[in-house]
């Protein structure tokens, strides 16, 4: 039972919230400037309500079950962060407020930006960018802001692995940059070779995600921030993956210069369906004063007054006001509520959980760099004796069993990709009940394949029809 | 799988197709290979009327659901002409590569460069070699 | 309180079918000079703990629920019906990813469908996207929008002065490593003639905002002019709008724009000192294919039932990487899911009233404002809910005044326009009745006096 469009419930004259009477008089309306028509629809709050609950209950979240999303990180969103970005006195501040009428908002901001230092390993964080990509963004013009105040204007190339994520090299042609693909070796690491070829005095900086989107850790990591840095380049790290690391190491400890985080990963802030996420960056003391702003300071040592400024030679601003902050209010209370502890203890059990999915599943599915991995791995969609069993079939059947399929088609270097994260918020009798699951499909190629072609089946559609939708565009209501 | 081929074309190993017409004028498009691996195209991003190239550079871009396939000059030219047709139809270029699926007419700039492409037979093995090495 | 659900006994078996002794063997590819860093950070609290503390943070907030709020400048104070938090907080909305898997996420795809809808009936276009993160970040998409339809051919992008501030600050910012020129915002240029001639055939897009950062509104006619000079140079026409004007005031689509672009945060979305916010894109279809951002389109599914699905994804960064149209990932969902349901709830007849209540007020406490001694409103043009008054003091000192007598005044102006010191942006919504206009009307002759 499909529910209709919101337009198709709609009849005219109804309406849905009713405001207060106008208790002023009525000024005259500039007549050349108003508008004829208005279609909006028109419902009641009953037919409201019940067309979004309707729809609700055809989506699939993390609160309804298992997620495994690869380099998502789908972790549990703690209700408690919902009631805290709710709390009024937070809600109602504009951002234009004088600043000594919003301090606790300032102070929980600078609090924030130091728990991100100090998991990083930085010198200083802006909380400004909405996004991850948007930090990278940001992360790429600091590199360039840097280099071009050395006066160093010849450098035009970013360095990016094959396995990185499609944003890495979006936002460096963003950046007015080119993109040198680098290979990975047999073991998943950056490939030194190329690396070592490719680093010159034309190279801006390396974009690295570690651990990589195979989940592993570069087994060369020191040396890879040595060969960079040696050529005067910068080492950018791609923060998706922090959930492997927190209290684990640094990444600034590693070479990193310059690192966005995700809060709406790591930070189990909700995804939204899409957002809003945050993306803070932090920077060693070499690339402070180039962080997008304004960032929050102390007005003196002393004090516990806060205030706005622009770092030094800041890049400028990423965005209006000050970044999401109704998701770093969320971030905050997570952060406190788990303590350093909690935060580590959040990281091993996420790695744990990934190796044991994977050391049970590589029975199984084909599993193409067979060392202990981190947080996520990444297995080969391919069953044998089902020579035409896909990763998408797998993927697809598996929401018959109850579970959200795993990313598919990523990373690139690995075929027929089901990248798999498990996150440290999953128990031992969900991922044995996931790996059971994954089994009996396995079972089910050699022995009804079609079963995996048609799935899924339980869902209120089957598969649809992306060609269609791709060559005859529908992409608003339209009345008949 | 069996590919077709046109037998008035010269081809390239990226799976372009050129067809000379009179005057140094020729018909450009993608292969029957070509349009296989792609699957169901769903737009072909086309060049303007005037717009310049030489041999191998980008002039039009392919796309699927899932991917896009940058499509090179065989040879260098200018474009006289393109098919407006595909922006409402571009299943034709799965249905009928050579033909219908055309993608642009171009003004050769150096028609002797289209010595250096192959010719059907030696492109039909060419394909041949392609699906032995294993594509998806 | 850590959310992790194992016991020990759990680890252990857990650890002995990995086939490794201990924790600390899955970890031993990290360097061992840098493993195991302490972390500064406070000792775990409980729920209980934290929810106190934030809360005792909150009340060092002037809290506008305590306050007459007459401050606007890009981030409005309106009132969001109960219904649109109740469907946010829906477990199966907000904890749900990119729907990247249609089957699962028919809610999540077709509510979008749904917010693309509404943006188009409200701007007047033909397509809009899932969202940016802001009005701002929209406006910089705008412009790169604008290079990519021009292939690359053109460098320049015409912008008004009177576009908001940090909206131009963040183009500047977007396209430093771009090679483009933007001109208009520091020009001097007064008014839409001066934009009009920066306009050349090196010219991408124009870009204006109405009502303007000032609140003034222009007229369609000479907006429709400004559009037509854009197009006869064959650049594109982009208009920044307040979504909440679009109730009463002719959409741009009618007026020659070919995107649409600005701050969604008034449909829906609380103040949260600025943020998430939500950027709505709106363009003309025939240029779809250089929008970035999320698309939700129509289709069916195997069994010819009506479905929803991502689509154009080809556009995006996970399949186009370094082509891409722009690098956005996650967007604002659920801010749309929010301003959707706004939409929804006020309906054809309730966004027009809200226009209206804001209208008339902003007018009456203007007129009421005008006839304070030492106070002017200033402008000639029209204006929607925003008018710039000239004041006797500081606005600095009269903010401070004000707030001591419970209301939170305007914007001070010499932020942005060194010509404007001295002057205030006043806003006034739904929210401020009459008594708390004329408690503002009141407390100003006070102090003027």
């Amino acid at each position: 039972m499909t529910e209709p469009l919101i337009y198709e419930i709609s009849r005219p004259g109804r309406c849905g919230c009713f405001l207060p009477e106008l208790d002023v008089p009525r000024a005259g309306l500039p007549k050349d400037m108003l508008r004829k028509d208005l279609q909006l629809p028109e419902v009641s709050e009953v037919d409201l309500v019940r067309h979004y609950i309707n729809l609700s209950q055809t989506n699939w979240g993390v609160d309804k079950g298992f997620y495994p999303l690869g380099s998502c990180t789908m972790k549990y969103n703690p209700k408690v962060n919902e009631r805290a970005a709710r709390i009024p006195g937070f809600v109602r501040t504009h951002p234009y407020q004088e600043q000594a009428t919003v301090q606790g908002n300032l102070k929980l901001m600078y609090e924030l930006q130091d728990f991100l230092v100090e998991i990083g390993g930085f010198a200083s964080v802006s909380l400004q960018p909405a996004a991850g990509a948007h930090g990278e963004f940001t992360g790429i013009l600091m590199m360039r802001a840097y280099h071009h105040d050395r006066g160093d204007t010849k450098r035009t190339k970013i360095l990016i692995p094959d396995s990185a994520h499609g944003t890495n090299p979006a936002s460096t042609t963003m950046s007015g940059f080119q993109m040198i693909e680098l290979p990975s070796d047999k073991r998943g690491n950056v490939d030194m070779d190329a690396l070592r070829a490719a680093c010159d005095d034309t190279v801006v900086g390396l974009m690295l995600t570690n651990p990589n989107t195979l989940g592993l850790f570069d087994e060369h990591i020191m040396q890879i921030a040595e060969v960079v840095h040696d050529c005067g380049g910068l080492l950018y790290g791609d923060g998706a993956n922090l959930n492997a690391l927190l209290g684990i190491f640094k990444p600034a400890a590693l070479g990193f210069d310059v690192m966005h985080y995700n809060l709406h990963k790591t930070f189990s802030t909700p995804h939204g369906g899409g957002g809003p996420g945050s993306g803070p960056v932090g920077a060693t003391e070499k690339l402070s004063k180039y962080l997008p702003g304004p960032i929050v300071a102390k007005a003196n040592d002393q004090t516990e007054i806060y205030k706005l400024v622009m770092p030094e030679k800041s890049i400028g601003r990423m965005k209006s006001f000050f970044g999401n902050f109704g998701i770093m209010v969320r971030a905050y209370a997570y952060i406190r509520m788990l303590g350093a502890e909690g935060l580590k203890a959040a990281s091993e059990d996420a790695v744990l959980n990934a190796n044991y999915l994977q050391a049970r599943l590589k029975k199984t599915y084909p599993l193409p760099h067979d060392r202990l991995c981190m947080h996520e791995f990444v297995l080969e969609g391919k069953v044998a004796g089902a020579a035409d069993i896909r990763a998408l079939d797998i993927s697809k059947r598996l929401i018959d069993y109850g579970f959200h399929p795993p990313t598919n088609y990523f990373p690139l270097i690995v075929h027929e990709a089901l990248m798999i994260e498990p996150t440290e918020t999953e128990s031992r009798e969900t991922l044995d009940a996931f790996i059971q699951a994954l089994e009996k499909i396995a079972e089910e190629a050699r022995t009804d394949p079609e079963l995996l072609h048609s799935a899924p089946h339980v869902t209120p559609v089957g598969r649809l029809d992306e060609v269609k939708a791709a060559r005859d565009l529908r992409l608003r209501w339209a009345p008949k | 799988m069996s590919i077709r081929i046109d037998k008035a074309c010269r081809y390239t190993k990226s799976h372009e197709w050129i067809r000379p017409m009179k005057s140094n004028t020729a018909r450009l498009g993608i292969t029957d290979y070509a349009q296989d691996q792609l699957s169901d195209i769903v737009y072909v991003e086309l060049p303007e009327i005037g717009d310049t190239f030489k041999k191998g550079d980008s002039f039009a871009v392919a796309e699927s659901v899932k991917a896009t396939s940058d499509c090179y000059m065989p040879v260098g030219g200018e474009i006289t002409a393109v098919n407006d047709d595909l922006a409402n139809a571009p299943q034709s270029v799965n249905g009928d590569p050579y033909v219908a699926g055309w993608f642009v007419e171009i003004s050769m700039s150096n028609p002797s460069e289209l010595n250096d492409l192959m010719g059907p037979e030696a492109y039909e093995s060419f394909c041949a070699e392609e699906s032995a090495k294993g594509g998806h | 309180m850590t959310y992790v659900p194992h016991s020990e006994e759990d680890r252990r078996a857990m650890l002995d079918t990995i086939g490794v002794h201990d924790m600390a063997d899955l970890f031993t590819v990290v360097p061992e000079e840098v493993r195991y860093p302490p972390l500064r950070i406070p000792k775990a609290v409980s729920e209980l703990e934290i929810l106190r503390e934030l809360e005792a943070l909150s009340e060092r907030n002037a809290d506008l629920g305590h306050y007459s709020c007459f401050l606007g400048a890009g981030a409005y104070n309106h009132y969001v019906p109960s219904v649109v938090d109740h469907i946010i907080s829906r477990s199966e909305f907000f904890t749900a990813y990119t729907p990247y898997q249609p089957e699962l996420s028919q809610g999540t795809l077709q509510t979008i469908f749904e917010y693309q809808s509404m943006v188009c009936a409200l701007t007047g276009m033909e397509v809009a996207n899932a969202s940016h993160y802001d009005g701002a970040t929209s406006a910089a998409e705008a412009v790169i929008m604008a290079l990519g339809t021009a292939r690359g051919k053109r460098r320049k992008a015409v912008v008004s002065p009177y576009l908001h501030p940090e909206y131009r600050q963040t183009i500047c910012t977007y396209t430093q490593g771009m090679g483009v020129e933007v001109v208009g915002d520091k020009n001097g240029v007064v008014g839409l003639d001066g934009l009009k001639a920066l306009i050349d055939e090196q010219t991408a897009c124009v870009i204006v905002q109405n009502p303007d950062f000032l609140g003034r509104l222009e007229s369609p006619a000479i907006l429709m002019a400004l559009a037509e000079a854009a197009h006869a140079a064959g650049a594109l026409f982009v208009v920044s709008v307040n979504p909440i004007s679009l109730g009463l005031l002719v959409p741009p689509g009618e007026y020659g724009a070919d995107i649409v672009i600005g701050e969604g945060q008034p449909l829906g979305n609380g103040l949260n000192f600025g943020g998430p916010y939500l950027g709505f894109f709106a363009c003309r279809e025939q240029y779809v294919r250089k929008m970035a951002g999320r698309l939700v389109g129509e289709t069916v599914d195997v069994h010819g039932r009506r479905g929803y699905v991502l689509t154009l994804s080809t556009r995006e960064q996970h399949i186009r990487r370094e082509k891409a149209t722009s690098n956005i990932c996650t967007n604002e969902g659920l801010c749309a899911l929010a301003a959707s349901v706004y939409m929804v709830a006020l309906g054809k007849c309730g966004l027009i009233q809200v226009a209206e209540l804001c209208y008339h007020k902003a007018h009456y406490a203007a007129e009421r404002i005008g006839k304070i001694r030492g106070f002017s409103v200033v402008g000639d043009k029209p204006f929607f809910n925003e008018f710039i008054v000239k004041c006797p003091m500081n606005p600095v000192d009269l903010n401070r005044r004000l707030l001591q007598e419970g209301i939170v005044g305007g914007y001070d102006l010499a932020n942005d326009y060194p010509e404007l010191a001295g002057h205030m942006l006043f806003c006034v919504t739904e929210m401020n009745s009459r008594a708390d206009i004329d408690h503002l009307v009141d407390t100003l002759a006070e102090v003027a006096s």
